[in-house]
C-alpha cells in the first residue's frame, strides 16, 4: 500500500502536485500554479497560468501590473487539473485567501495556506474540510502567541486618539488585508472620520473597495498640512513608521497591528509606543483546535515555528510532519 | 482623576512604561500614577520602581517550577527560548484551569502585597499560582515583575524618585534625602507631597545624606580668590553619620558599608554627619606625609562583610576629612564653605587623629601656580586637586560652577599581557591580574607593571577567554600566554626602578583599553616609557 498522500512531493520551493503536475504557491515561477493567496510570498509572478480566486487574480494584477495567464475559480467549484480534483474553499486569512482542497485516488489533502478562525469583517470566514492531510501553517506556532479580541485592541487606537487631540495615531499594517482589516474594524466601531492613508496603500485600499468592502472616506496622507493631520488615524506600511515620510507628521503615537506585538521586545524593536496585537494568522489555540477539529490522519506544517506544532501534535497521538519551505518568511503579520 | 488603586493599573503603568522611550514621558506617567493612587497602593508601586520591594518567599525559580507543572515543559522551554524574557513568558503562556475566568473585579495592589510578604515558603507557590489563574497576560507580567523584585523596565530609583517630586511638587534632592529613613509603602513621603505634614526629618537615626559631587573642570580657568584648592585622594568617597550611639558609613551611591570599615565606625562617636575620603595608611599618596596607600590596598577591605583581624592590623583605614554637614542635630549645610571648613576643623580636633585628619588646602598663588602644582602631583602619586568655591553651600549632586574636579592626566602606553593570574573576590574564577610588558631596543619583551583593574566585566570575560585560549606555561597560579595581547595602560607616572627587569616602575596602571586592533609588534617600546620619567 501506497504512504498516505505519496502523490504529494513538498520541495523546498513549494509543493508540488504530481498527479496534476502543478504546484501550490511556488516561490519561483512555474508552468502552472495554484495560488492560496495574494500575499507576496505565496504569490509570485512570472508563472505561465495561475488557478485562484478571482479576488486573488485581481489583487495580483495590482501587485505585479499585469493580469496573470490564469483560471479564476470560484469557492466551492472544483476543476480537474490532470487527475485531481481540485477546489477552493475560504482561509479567512485577507480577500480571497483559499484552501486548496485535493481529491486523488480517494485521498484528500487540504493545503491550509495562511488562515485564521477569528472574525473578519473583509473576508469569508474559514471552512474547516475534513481530509487525509491537512497541510497547515504555523506562523504563531507558539503558545506564548494567543491573539486577544480584534476588537478591543482595535479600540485602543481610538482611545489614544481621543486622549491625545494634538497628536495623530500612525498605524503600521501590512498594505494587504491587514490595512483593510483595521480600517473596516475602526468603521465598525464607529469612526466615520476619513482615515489618512500612505501612498503605497492606496492601490489595495481602492482595489478592495471595488471588490465591495466598504471603507469608508480614505485621503493620502502624503503632502498634508501638520494641522490637518492632528486628532486624525493614519495607515501606514510597517517600514514607514519610522522613516523620513513619518516626520511630517504631527507628534505621531506610533501603534503597529500585528501579531508579533504581543511580544514586548518585538513592539521595542520597532519604536513601537502603541502596540496592537491583531494578526491575519491563527493564533496558537486555533492552531491546535483546528487539527482537532479537521481530525486529519496526518498534519504536514509548511512555515512558522514548526517544532512546537509538531511536539503538539507529537503529544496528541497525531502523526505529523515539517516540510521546511524556504522563501516563506514571517510575514508583517 | 481616575482612581488607581489595583493590580490592573499598576500593569496598565508597566506596559507604557515599557513602551515609553522619553524619560520626560516617563516621568509624567508615573508622577500621574501617583497622583492618581491612593494610599498604600501607590507607595507599594512607588518601591516596585525604586527596587525597594522584597519578598523572601517567591523567587524566580518558584515561578519557573509552577509553569513546569502547568504547561508542557518543553513548550515552556521553547517559548522562553523564543521570548527572552521569563516573566513575560510566563505571563502569555500560563494556563487557568479549564472554567477559571480572568477576574472581573480589580484586585488591590496592597493586598497582593500584603499576601505576598506575609507568606511562608510553604504556602507560596500555592498563593502565587491562585493569582496567576485569575489575572490576565499583562497583570500576570507586572506581577511576576513585582514578585521576584527586578523590573527591568527602563526606569532607575532616581527617575521614580523624580517623578514623585514631579507629582507633588517636591524637590527632588530632598526626596532622595528623606528616602534613606523611610521605608515601603512611605507614608510620610505622601503625607509630605500632600501638605498634611512637613518634610520628615531623621533626626534620631543616621540615614544618608546626598554627596556634594564636582564637575571635571576641563579648559575652564577659575579665580582662586573665589575657589579653594585641596588635594583630590584616591580612595572612596564616605559619609559618616553618627547619632544616639549609632555610626553608619555611607558609600556615594548611599550603600551602607559600615561592616567594611568597624575600625573607622567605632572611632566615630562624635553626633554629625562628615563627608571625606576613606584610605588605608601607607605611603604610596603623597610619601610619608600624605600617609595614605594606593587605592588597591583599600580595594582589599571593600565588599568584605566581616573583615579579619590581620586585614584590620595590616591595612588600618582611615578618613580624610573634606566637609562637615551636620554638626550634632545642627544643619550646616546652608553655610558657606569657608564657615563650614571651620565647623570642620574643630569637629575633627575631637576625634581620634590616628584615624580621622583633614584634608589640607593646596595654598597657590594664583591659577598657573597651581597648575605646576597640580603637575608635581604626578610624582606624589596624588589623583588631582578639587576647585570649590569657597562660598558654596553643601548642595546635593552636580551643581555647575560650585565644586570641580581638576585631575592629572594620565600617562598612556600599549603593552604587551605577557602573564596572567586569578584574582581575588568577585573575580576569583577570572585570569583578571595581568603583567604587561614592552619592547627593549633587542626586540624583547620585559614586564614593566601589573594591573588588575579599570576594565569592564564583558571585557574581563573577553581577557580570561583570552587566557584560557593561548596559554603557553604554567607556573603556579601563574599562565604565561601567547605574547600578542595588547593593552592600552593608563598610569600616573614612571620611574626609575631597581626592583624591575626594565628598570622603570609604574604608578596606579590601570587597563585603559584593549587593543585588540594593534598587532604586538606595535606595542610601545620601554625607552618610550623611559622618556615619560620627570
Ligand atoms: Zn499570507
Ligand atoms: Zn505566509
Amino acid at each position: 500500500m501506497a504512504t498516505l498522500g505519496d502523490w504529494i512531493k513538498p520541495h523546498p520551493t513549494g509543493i508540488y502536485v504530481e498527479p496534476g503536475d502543478f504546484w501550490i504557491d511556488p516561490s519561483e515561477a512555474q508552468p502552472m500554479a495554484v495560488v492560496t493567496h495574494g500575499h507576496a510570498d505565496h504569490a509570485r509572478s512570472g508563472h505561465g497560468h495561475v488557478l485562484a480566486t478571482p479576488e486573488t487574480l485581481a489583487i495580483m494584477e495590482t501587485r505585479y501590473g499585469t493580469y496573470p495567464a490564469a483560471t479564476p475559480a470560484e469557492m466551492g467549484e472544483v476543476q480537474r487539473i490532470g487527475e485531481v480534483d481540485v477546489s477552493l474553499v475560504p482561509a479567512g486569512h485577507v480577500l480571497g485567501s483559499a484552501q486548496i482542497v485535493m481529491d486523488y485516488r480517494g485521498e484528500r489533502i487540504v493545503a491550509s495556506g495562511d488562515y485564521k478562525r477569528r472574525p473578519d469583517p473583509t473576508c469569508a470566514p474559514f471552512q474547516p474540510v475534513p481530509c487525509d492531510v491537512f497541510i497547515t501553517e504555523a506562523t504563531f506556532g507558539l503558545p506564548v502567541f494567543r491573539h486577544p479580541d480584534t476588537e478591543e485592541e482595535v479600540r485602543k487606537a481610538l482611545d489614544a486618539l481621543h486622549a491625545n487631540p494634538e497628536r495623530c495615531v500612525l498605524v503600521g499594517a501590512y498594505a494587504l488585508g491587514k490595512a483593510q482589516r483595521v480600517i473596516r474594524h475602526l468603521r465598525d466601531l464607529g469612526h466615520d472620520d476619513p482615515i489618512y492613508i500612505h501612498g503605497a496603500q492606496e492601490r489595495l485600499c481602492t482595489l478592495y473597495q471595488d471588490l465591495g468592502v466598504n471603507l469608508g472616506p480614505l485621503v493620502l496622507a502624503t503632502g498634508k498640512k501638520k494641522d490637518e493631520l492632528k486628532g486624525r488615524i493614519i495607515v501606514c506600511p510597517p517600514g514607514a513608521l519610522n522613516d523620513r515620510w513619518s516626520r511630517r507628521l504631527p507628534d505621531p503615537i506610533t501603534a503597529m497591528a500585528s501579531g508579533w506585538m504581543r511580544i514586548r521586545q518585538r513592539a521595542r524593536q520597532r519604536n513601537v509606543e502603541l502596540p496592537l496585537i491583531i494578526s491575519d494568522h491563527a493564533d496558537w489555540d486555533e492552531l491546535t483546535e483546528t487539527i482537532l477539529e479537521i481530525a486529519p490522519k496526518e498534519v504536514w506544517v509548511t512555515h512558522g515555528r514548526e517544532d512546537a506544532l509538531l511536539h503538539w501534535c507529537m503529544t496528541r497521538q497525531i502523526r505529523a510532519r515539517a516540510l521546511s519551505l524556504v522563501g516563506r518568511e514571517d510575514e508583517d503579520d | 482623576m481616575r482612581i488607581h488603586v489595583g493590580v490592573k493599573s499598576f500593569a496598565d503603568l508597566l506596559e507604557r512604561l515599557v513602551y515609553t522611550r522619553s524619560r520626560n514621558a516617563k516621568i509624567k506617567l508615573i508622577a500621574d500614577y501617583l497622583r492618581g493612587s491612593p494610599d498604600p497602593d501607590r507607595g507599594w508601586a512607588l518601591a516596585a520602581l525604586t527596587g525597594d520591594l522584597d519578598f523572601r518567599s517567591v523567587k524566580a525559580g518558584l515561578i519557573k517550577t509552577l509553569t513546569e507543572q502547568r504547561v508542557d515543559p518543553v513548550l515552556f522551554k521553547m517559548s522562553r527560548a523564543y521570548v527572552g524574557d521569563m516573566a513575560e513568558t510566563v505571563s502569555l503562556l500560563w494556563e487557568p484551569p479549564p472554567g477559571e475566568q480572568a477576574q472581573v473585579e480589580d484586585v488591590r495592589l496592597a493586598e497582593v502585597v500584603d499576601r505576598l510578604m506575609h507568606l511562608g515558603r510553604a504556602e507560596a507557590p500555592a498563593a502565587m499560582a491562585h493569582y496567576l489563574d485569575v489575572l490576565n497576560p499583562s497583570e500576570r507580567f507586572a506581577l511576576i515583575k513585582l514578585a521576584t523584585g527586578a523590573l527591568r523596565i527602563g526606569v532607575s530609583a532616581r527617575l521614580a524618585k523624580t517623578a514623585l517630586a514631579q507629582a507633588f511638587d517636591l524637590d527632588v534632592d530632598a526626596v532622595e534625602e528623606v528616602w534613606h529613613g523611610l521605608a515601603p509603602p512611605y507614608p510620610e513621603l505622601f503625607d509630605w507631597g500632600e501638605g498634611r505634614t512637613a518634610q520628615p526629618t531623621h533626626e534620631d537615626i543616621p540615614v544618608f545624606r546626598p554627596f556634594m559631587l564636582a564637575h571635571p573642570l576641563e579648559d575652564l580657568q577659575v579665580d582662586l580668590a573665589d575657589y579653594v584648592a585641596e588635594w583630590k585622594w584616591d580612595g572612596i568617597r564616605v559619609q559618616l553619620n553618627h547619632v544616639k550611639g549609632d555610626t553608619k558609613l555611607f558609600s556615594r551611591t548611599g550603600d551602607d558599608v559600615t561592616g567594611s570599615f568597624p575600625d573607622v565606625a567605632e572611632a566615630f562617636t562624635e553626633h554629625g554627619v562628615i563627608d571625606g575620603e576613606l584610605l588605608v595608611r601607607g605611603e604610596a599618596q603623597g610619601g610619608v606625609e600624605g600617609g595614605a596607600a594606593s587605592f588597591n590596598a583599600l580595594q582589599q577591605r571593600l565588599g568584605r562583610k566581616t573583615v579579619t583581624k590581620k586585614m584590620l592590623a595590616e591595612a588600618p583605614a582611615f578618613v580624610r576629612a573634606y566637609d562637615i554637614l551636620f554638626d550634632g542635630a545642627e544643619d550646616l549645610r546652608d553655610l558657606p564653605w569657608t564657615a563650614r571648613r571651620e565647623r570642620l576643623e574643630a569637629f575633627v580636633a575631637r576625634l581620634p587623629s590616628d584615624r580621622f585628619d583633614i584634608s589640607a588646602v593646596v595654598a597657590a598663588d594664583h591659577f598657573e601656580h597651581l597648575s605646576t602644582i597640580r603637575e608635581r602631583a604626578r610624582d606624589a602619586a596624588i589623583e588631582g586637586l578639587m576647585l570649590k568655591r569657597r562660598d558654596s553651600r553643601y548642595v546635593a549632586g552636580r551643581k555647575t560652577g560650585l565644586w570641580y574636579k581638576w585631575k592629572r592626566d594620565p600617562l598612556l602606553a600599549d603593552c604587551v599581557m605577557m602573564y596572567a593570574q586569578r584574582g581575588s573576590g568577585r573575580r576569583s574564577s577570572f585570569f583578571s591580574d595581568y603583567t604587561f610588558g614592552c619592547w627593549t631596543e633587542e626586540g624583547e619583551l620585559v614586564p614593566v607593571g601589573k594591573a588588575y583593574s579599570g576594565i569592564t566585566d564583558e571585557e574581563l570575560r573577553q581577557l580570561d577567554k583570552f587566557v584560557r585560549g593561548n596559554t603557553i606555561a604554567r607556573f603556579g597560579p601563574v599562565r604565561e600566554v601567547e605574547k600578542s595581547f595588547v593593552l592600552e595602560i593608563a598610569f600616573d607616572s614612571i620611574h626609575h626602578s631597581t626592583r624591575h627587569k626594565s628598570g622603570i616602575a609604574m604608578r596606579f596602571p590601570r587597563i585603559h583599553r584593549l587593543r585588540t586592533d594593534k598587532p604586538a609588534e606595535e606595542a610601545d617600546k620601554v625607552a618610550t616609557l623611559e622618556a615619560m620619567i620627570v
